[in-house]
């Protein structure tokens, strides 16, 4: 990874410095949280994918957006959602399936969607959202107007064949989407080098199709903002798709169930070391935008906030049985049995 | 009313929703500036512009995601597959994705988009491209599907089908896109969920769809000859089923013959058949048959592929069977 470069120039001022941190200990706490849940047994089911480590990459690329640009990304959302702006309390409700949840309780943790947010959804497919991320920002450039799609996808989708198809029609077409590639190093357990005939996804997704892409250091959060903030610029003003692979580290395994024995102790550790967020406080600190004690009431705030989502969540309903058939289709759904 | 071909229907259909509606658009391989694979699409770009009438690059997964994408932020495209045959590369973005972005989203997002395009046993082309998917699609809760038989179906249905708020496959067969037939003038919709009894009769319920109505409208003659008096009824709505309209018949008749190009196991006639079965089961005087393709890939030879097909012959040898003569 390269240097953090964000002591050197501060793109932002000092309050949208401190909404960036805070929703960075906002997705730790609610995952941390989330995640002990899981493991107490029958809240949460199916499949986890925590965002840990990865913070500075959602936040400080959603942070540059417009209110009405779309947002996509794969199964490991909840750190989109949240850096969007969507309630703890409906993220925390979906993973224990209830009705109050961003989905209703029909998504669970891999498809929270908002709306009204942005969010156009987590999905599970890996790879399959690729296209349809660039079908919004088609719909942006039939309309004519100015707003953005990004998409976020994994190192591991990089190798699906629709990607591709994607890339080269978001590029012949000019449309004005934004692809970032989290790369984590790892698709599930298998790492970027057994994957990838070259590690440079430039090389990959990029230049092939005349994208102009990057590699930056994506938890170094402000890079992350101010290359994200020139992707947009150039999407805007018609000049098309942009790559950005953002390199980072995800802090647990692939989902809950993967102790990730297919990178060392070492490893983790020598990343937890540079914790995004704890370097960010630092950074912040040493502009003067921010001290210990600040940092200490903001992170009581976050826990208190996501406590209070999980005794929202608990407290919340099951949706009803009927509820089975409820939103399939718009017009009246008449079950075929 | 006037006459035209299948085609023409079509063009006609796709060519009024796009002078009402701006958000209304077709996407897919050669519809442009090729006028269409098979000409459905003659004369729109020239009416419309590149604007909305694309051609794309064979990436049928990527156009379908495009197409799903847009539809989701309130476009309704209209995506032609060359050929149902390829929308098995597809099949992740119409099942994953159109089919359940409503549910998985809570009721957050609508994807009013039409998958159309040809496909069925059309002579000689072998098994990658004779594909029958119908009773894939129908499976699956968030889709409808429907296969028009008659020009004039095609039109009411794919007017229908784009006005839809939900996703459609909408399945044309290659054989008939020559086919003439009446159009009514004027606004021409048909609504989905609503089967056509094309031949009314007492002695026995002969149930088919797209290219088999054909054949089956042939055998019903034939046994009327006979002195065998059969109803037949074209589905034309595959999903949702009119399922009313075909326990109505059993119950009259109380014989059925299901004919269908698709397979045989697991095939659309044996989800009929089971809930005709459900519904009417001591109405029946025999088991419900099923006339449908051979369960074999679909080969090249014209005789071999003749042999696959629902023709009269097998239809009548299924209808004397359930009659007991």
């Amino acid at each position: 990874m390269a240097p953090v470069q964000t002591e050197a120039k501060p793109i932002v001022n000092k309050s949208q410095a401190l909404v960036w941190l805070r929703q960075m200990m906002q997705i730790r706490r609610f995952e941390d949280r989330a995640e002990m849940l899981y493991q107490m047994g029958d809240k949460i089911g199916g499949f986890f994918h925590s965002y840990s480590g990865q913070e500075p990459v959602a936040v400080g690329s959603i942070g540059v957006l417009r209110e009405d640009d779309y947002v996509i990304t794969a199964y490991r959302d909840h750190g989109h959602s949240l850096a969007l702006g969507m309630s703890p309390n409906a993220g925390m409700a979906e993973l224990l399936g209830k009705v109050t949840g961003c989905a209703k309780g029909k998504g669970g943790s891999m498809h929270f969607f908002d709306v009204e947010k942005g969010m156009m959804g987590g999905h599970a497919i890996v790879g399959s959202h690729i296209p349809l991320a660039a079908g919004m920002a088609f719909a942006s450039k039939y309309r004519g107007e100015d707003r953005v799609t990004i998409c976020y996808m994994g190192d591991g989708a990089i190798n699906q064949g629709g990607v591709h198809e994607a890339l080269n029609m978001a590029a012949m077409w000019k449309l004005p989407v934004i692809y970032v590639v989290e790369n984590n190093l790892y698709a599930m357990g298998t790492s970027l080098a057994r994957s990838s005939a070259t590690t440079d996804l430039k090389l990959r997704c990029a230049v092939p199709y005349g994208i102009p892409g990057v590699t930056i250091n994506g938890n170094d959060i402000e890079l992350m903002a101010k290359t994200t903030r020139e992707a947009v610029n150039r999407a805007r003003a018609g000049e098309g798709p942009s790559f950005i692979e953002a390199q980072t580290y995800r802090y647990k395994g692939h989902s809950i169930s993967d102790p990730g024995k297919y990178r060392g102790r070492d490893e983790l550790e020598k990343h937890i070391q540079k914790d995004p967020i704890v370097i960010y406080q630092n950074v912040l600190k040493e502009r003067g935008w921010i001290d210990d004690e600040t940092i200490e009431k903001m992170w009581e705030e976050v826990k208190a906030e996501i406590e209070a989502s999980i005794e929202f969540a608990e407290k919340s309903e099951n949706p009803p049985l009927e509820a089975v058939y409820e939103d399939i289709t718009v017009a009246p759904f008449i079950p075929q049995e | 009313m006037a006459v035209f071909s299948f085609r023409e229907a079509l063009n006609q259909a796709m060519t009024e929703e796009m002078e009402r509606d701006d958000r209304v658009f077709l996407m897919g391989e050669e519809v442009a500036e090729y006028d269409g694979a098979y000409k459905v699409s003659q004369g729109m770009l020239k009416r419309f512009g590149p604007r909305r009438v694309i051609d794309t690059p064979i990436s049928e997964e990527g156009f379908a995601g495009i197409g799903i994408g847009a539809a989701m932020v309130g476009l309704r495209p209209i995506v032609e597959f060359m050929t149902f045959s390829f929308s098995l590369v597809a099949i992740d973005q119409i099942v994953n994705n159109a089919a359940n972005m409503r549910y998985m989203s809570g009721g957050q997002f609508a994807v009013p988009i039409v998958f159309r395009g040809s496909s069925g046993m059309a002579g000689s082309l072998g098994a990658t491209h004779s594909h029958r998917l119908e009773s894939w699609y129908a499976q699956v809760p968030g889709l409808q599907v429907v296969m028009p038989a008659t020009p004039a179906d095609a039109k009411g249905l794919l007017k229908t089908a784009i006005r839809s708020d939900d996703p459609v496959v909408f399945i044309e067969h290659e054989v008939l896109y020559h086919d003439r037939g009446e159009v009514p003038d004027g606004e021409h919709l048909v609504p989905f969920g609503k089967a056509d009894v094309k031949r009314l009769g007492k002695d026995v319920t002969l149930i088919t769809y797209s290219r088999a109505l054909k054949y089956t409208l042939a055998a019903a003659e034939e046994l009327a000859a006979d002195g065998i008096d059969a109803e037949v009824i074209d589905l034309r709505s595959i999903r949702p089923l009119d399922i009313d309209t075909l326990v109505e018949s059993v119950a009259k008749t109380h014989r059925a013959v299901i004919v269908e190009e698709d397979w045989p196991y697991c095939g659309l006639g044996a989800g009929i058949s089971d809930r005709i079965t459900q519904r009417v089961f001591d109405e029946l005087d025999a088991p419900i048959r099923r006339v449908a393709s051979l369960d074999a890939p679909i080969p090249y030879n014209r005789q071999l592929e003749a042999s696959m097909l629902p023709t009269p012959p097998r239809i009548i040898e299924a209808v004397r069977d359930v009659m007991y003569l």
